[in-house]
């Protein structure tokens, strides 16, 4: 019997809408269910193929739940020690300039760990591009909590909530960041709704297009759920990231063509 | 011949570096090995040769950069000190997981801790027996002079991408703060980056359509997976064992006793033997110049030959316990050692090896 919904009769060009980029390996992500790294990835890799530098292009990945970016993004890649990616990703950067670089990094990477490498890649200007996500919790060793993680919020090593004056406070490094003059782009984002993750992939062609440019680092912050580590489905995390990460973290443009933007009072 | 210069190790480790096509340079200032990235920014080889040269915010940093520049397949390099290279272990450790093959050249200083600046060699231990975590090694080469210097750097990166490891030149502040002549090679071009992605297949330099993308990494999760990691750098390790070996024998032809000695205190036991000779003892000299592989066998020839061996280290005792291993126990062997910071001079060898090994 004929099977009109057979793979090969989907795939015909004219009965495409929507793929998957080529540039995604074809192979089951290691993440939790409802987990945003997903979406970032795909948008990250929509970007290059649109641009098509994939063959100029290196990642460096980072340690925490995205270590293994390397197996699901079809590019030239490098997993980098704790926290280490923007001092791998200057020394590609300098060694292969006409090349695109970013470094792909959670929150206790880029903020916790690797504070001193992220700071000093920023100040020095790189022309790279880092894409920051933050989920406010060690995602992959199982919930601990981050230099991210809001005042009062449970984690394994917070379980009664974020005590601030033993914990200290939650760091807003992209904030940070975007003070110092190497650094041209800074955004924060999100990929929780189709509205939010298309402003992403536009932040990201936004960085991409500016390395070609040699501006500096761009930065893109995507603030995320952690479902499995929050201990909520992904429906409740994303409501809860909306009502609580996002007062803290808000949304939008932090910096742009090297100028910070005004922004209102967030909340402490 | 080559040009002739009168040059501190230290400047001639940086000239060698440029002279061998080196890629990139990331550093970090600390005593007394300073004059490397000094020298290398006075020099301007970005304009020589199109070398990169950047100062790293820390050793962390600067290890890290080798690693991501090493994993491009691009010629790299760092040098430290002690302390210095003590921030690099876990970066080094990386490095010969993904098998990166790069240059660190530690100009030891005393120790432990913050320690003192003056030369030691008091490192033997972390650069042989691996330093950082995990089953590895690096190939370590240890001059004695300021043109082995400069030798080793083109040594260096020869070995280091032969066998797609790290490399580490185990000197000393004397060695990178004297000043001696030397002969340096001539200017060996830098490869292009056609050459890079030609002849580094394995490199994450961008993917062509026509390859997999290639990953960088020391991790594999299955377990299975990762010990066939560890038994290929066990086989890697193995093949510069049989290999590598390079060792120097000073007057052993006639010798009763030997002195065993690497880098510096092998300069000082060379006139140590004039001294003793003098005194009519005939003792000569086995200098092991890789220090991993060791001259396991070639130590062993010439020390079952001897009445007796002193081993002589600016250390506690380290290496004498690869003589001890590589000899056997049918010879006396000894260890004289200054330390923190202080070199022995060559009546103090000659005193150690009247009370230990001749008269004990």
């Amino acid at each position: 019997m004929e099977d009109k919904f057979a793979k090969t009769e989907i795939h015909k060009p004219e009965n495409i809408v929507y793929k998957k980029s080529d540039l995604m390996v074809d192979r089951p992500l290691s993440y939790c269910p409802g987990c945003g790294h997903g979406t970032a990835h795909r948008m990250l890799m929509e970007v290059l193929e649109e641009m098509n530098i994939q063959d100029k292009t290196i990642g460096v990945s980072p340690v925490g739940c995205s270590v293994l970016a390397y197996d699901f993004l079809n590019i030239d890649m490098l997993g980098a020690a704790h926290g280490r990616a923007p001092a791998l990703a200057t020394a590609i950067k300098r060694l292969w300039p006409d090349h695109f670089v970013f470094t792909y990094q959670g929150d206790g990477d880029l903020a916790a760990i690797g504070t001193a490498e992220t700071i000093h890649a920023c100040n020095r200007g790189e022309n790279i591009t880092i894409i920051f996500i933050n989920n406010g919790i060690y995602g992959m060793t199982g919930g601990q909590m981050a230099p991210t993680t809001l005042p009062g919020m449970r984690s394994s090593t917070s379980p009664y909530g974020r005590d601030v004056p033993t914990m200290g406070h939650p760091l807003k490094i992209t904030e940070l960041v975007a003070q110092l003059p190497g650094v041209y782009y800074v955004t924060r984002q999100s990929v929780h709704t189709p509205n939010n993750v298309r402003k992403t992939k536009k932040a990201m062609r936004k960085a991409f297009e500016l390395q070609k440019e040699n501006r500096g680092v761009c930065f893109i912050e995507i603030v995320s759920n952690c479902n499995s580590g929050w201990k909520m489905t992904p429906v409740q995390s994303n409501k809860w990231m909306e009502e609580n990460m996002f007062p803290f973290y808000q949304l939008g443009d932090i910096k742009v063509d090297g100028k910070l933007i005004e922004k209102k009072e967030t909340v402490e | 011949m080559g040009e002739l210069r009168l040059m501190k190790g230290n400047e001639a480790v940086a000239e060698a570096a440029i002279r061998a096509g080196c890629d990139g340079y990331f550093g970090y200032p600390i005593t007394p090995q300073s004059e490397v990235m000094e020298y290398l920014m006075a020099e301007k080889p970005f304009e020589r040769t199109g070398m990169v040269v950047l100062q790293a915010e820390s050793e962390v940093a600067a290890i890290n950069m080798l690693y991501g520049g090493a994993g491009t397949g691009k010629m790299v390099m760092t040098s430290s000190s002690s302390p210095g290279i003590s921030l690099m272990q876990e970066g080094i450790s990386y490095m010969a997981g993904a098998e990166l093959p790069a240059l660190i050249v530690n100009i030891v200083r005393g120790g432990p801790g913050l320690g003192t600046i003056q030369p030691s060699q008091a490192d033997y231990f972390q650069a042989v027996k691996g330093g950082g975590h995990g089953d590895y090694k690096m190939l370590v080469l240890a001059p004695a002079s300021v043109q082995e210097m400069c030798d080793h750097v083109k040594l260096g990166f020869d070995k280091a991408y032969q066998y797609r490891t790290p490399v580490m030149i185990l000197s000393d502040g004397a060695i990178g703060q004297m000043m001696e002549k030397v002969v340096l090679f001539d200017q060996i071009p830098r490869r292009t980056d056609a050459e890079v992605i030609e002849q580094c297949p394995w490199a994450s330099n961008g993917r062509p359509a026509t390859r997999d993308h290639n990953i960088i990494t020391s991790l594999d999760l299955d377990p299975a997976g990762q010990e066939r990691v560890n038994l290929k750098l066990q086989a890697k390790y193995k093949l510069m064992e049989q290999n590598e070996v390079l060792y120097e024998e000073i007057q052993c032809e006639d010798a009763e006793y030997l002195f065993v000695a690497f880098g510096l205190s092998a300069r000082i036991c060379q006139k140590a033997i004039d001294l003793a000779r003098a005194k009519g003892i005939k003792v000569g000299l086995f200098r092991p110049i890789t220090l991993f592989p060791f001259p396991v066998i070639e130590v062993s020839n010439v020390g079952n030959h001897v009445k007796g061996i002193l081993v002589v280290e600016m250390n506690a005792g380290q290496m004498i316990e690869d003589v001890k291993l590589s000899v056997g126990c049918k010879v006396k062997i000894e260890h004289f050692g200054r330390f923190g910071g202080i070199i022995p001079s060559p009546d103090e060898v000659v005193r150690a090896l009247e009370q230990q090994i001749i008269g004990g």
